[in-house]
């Protein structure tokens, strides 16, 4: 009995050694590439949705995290910041940019979602997201159903996805907000 | 089992392709099967990031099969399937991060994925290495076809389009729903039911247990039961049922 007891602890143990070890070294080889993907990513969103944008530095305030772009010759052109929230079917999570006098978005990107196929998911086809480009957030953003949109606070949401675009909306005045009550000062 | 005498590598290799492929006809991981097969690309690379976790647990499993005692083989088996299945999680991270996005949560899921905990189980705890590689990998390569196949039926169905490519011209509407997990359901059924149907004819073998359904050989209804049960066990079986209507009728 004791004996099956000692060789069961050994042979956990051992193996509990063993593929941690394998594990760490497989993650110290894989994480530089991993995270090189993530910050490629991360640039690659900045410069779609800051077209003017040649370079960016991270600002943070109050937890609160914003990417200011700048140009070639060091002057910034407005702050691109992540946006997340809920929408007909799980997170939607954005890149958003905003110009400097917090007057207009220069652009939106879609990062992350799962909405209905075919649907929803057109949130992230440029259709949709070139709406935004130029769009006046004062006072804020709203969307008309089934026409045109006439004013420049207007978007058109998608037809028979009015929940998702509903979502992203709300998120986007929501967090506009917030950035530039913390923003906009300095 | 068969007898070892009639066990090759080539017969443990071929077994998983067709004969008990693990969907098509253990209906085994059917979490992974119905939520990733969306596009051919995602059946592929699941299907091959299950390949490599089932290939080298098994070896792992068949390595270690004469140490591990009995009460603990299970968390043994769980702990080195799950070392297999983060490091497919890095490789996919690091080298194909749109798969891995695309994937995102079905690639750590792989740890559950009951193909694999029931090879190591039910083979390469027993069997020596070679075997396991043979079984493993057999498994493995029909586990992919599988949900290659049904990635392009849904994608060709729901997306116009096959590993990428666009086949239809703009003409094609979309049938959405073979995205969304009903299409799932559909393209399983309607393949294993054709599969069914293909070995039945070929074979002269049912396969499905519990039905009724059957077909007619030498003036006699052949079913899953009467194939395999003797025909006094089908005698009893059939007896049972009418007894209690004929109680039910005197209540």
């Amino acid at each position: 009995m004791n004996k099956t007891v000692i060789r069961m602890l050994l042979v956990l143990t051992s193996v509990g050694v063993i593929s941690g070890g394998a594990l760490s070294g497989v993650y110290k080889a894989a994480f530089p590439r991993i995270e090189r993907h993530r910050l490629e990513e991360l640039k690659r969103a900045i410069f779609v949705v800051l077209p003017d944008a040649k370079n960016y530095k991270t600002l943070e305030k109050n937890e609160l995290k914003v990417y200011q772009g700048i140009d070639e010759t060091g002057n910034p052109v407005g702050i691109a910041f992540e946006a997340k929230g809920n929408g007909f079917q799980g997170k939607i999570s954005m890149m958003v940019g905003i110009d400097n006098q917090f007057e207009k978005l220069t652009g939106m990107l879609v990062l992350d979602q799962i909405e209905t196929p075919g649907l929803g998911a057109k949130i992230a086809k440029d259709k949709f997201q070139s709406q935004f480009k130029g769009l006046s957030i004062s006072p804020e953003i709203t969307y008309v159903k089934n026409k045109k949109p006439e004013k420049p606070n207007e978007i058109q949401a998608i037809t028979a996805a009015t929940i998702s675009s509903k979502a992203v909306v709300k998120i986007l005045n929501r967090q506009i907000k917030e950035i530039t009550e913390t923003f906009k000062l300095n | 089992m068969a007898e070892d005498t009639n066990r090759s590598l080539y017969y443990e290799f071929v077994k998983g392709l067709w004969e008990e492929n693990p969907i098509f006809r253990m209906l085994l991981g059917m979490c992974p099967t119905l939520a990733v097969t969306n596009s051919a690309v995602n059946g592929l690379a699941m299907g091959l990031a299950t390949t490599f976790v089932l290939t080298c647990s098994s070896v792992m499993v068949s390595l270690v099969r004469k140490i591990v005692p009995s009460q603990v083989r299970l968390a043994t088996f769980i702990v080195i399937i799950a070392t297999f299945v983060t490091i497919a999680d890095y490789f996919l991270k690091a080298f194909f991060p749109p798969i891995s996005k695309q994937l995102g949560p079905y690639v750590p899921l792989i740890v559950v994925n009951c193909v694999i905990l029931g090879r190591a189980e039910a083979f390469s705890s027993k069997n020596p290495i070679s075997l396991s590689v043979a079984d493993a990998s057999g498994i493995g390569i029909g586990f992919t076809l599988a949900l290659v196949s049904l990635g392009i039926v849904r994608e060709i169905l729901g997306n116009g389009s096959i590993f990428n490519i666009s086949i239809f011209g703009e003409w094609f509407e979309p049938w959405i729903v073979m995205l969304l997990p009903a299409g799932a359901f559909i393209t399983l059924g309607i393949m294993i039911g054709i599969i069914n149907a293909f070995t039945i004819k070929k074979t002269g073998k049912g396969v499905c247990f519990g039905c009724s359904i059957g077909y007619k050989l030498q003036e006699k209804l052949v079913t899953a039961e009467s194939m395999y049960l003797t025909p006094e066990e089908l005698e009893a079986a059939k007896a049972k049922p009418e007894k209690k209507e004929k109680k039910k009728k005197e209540g």
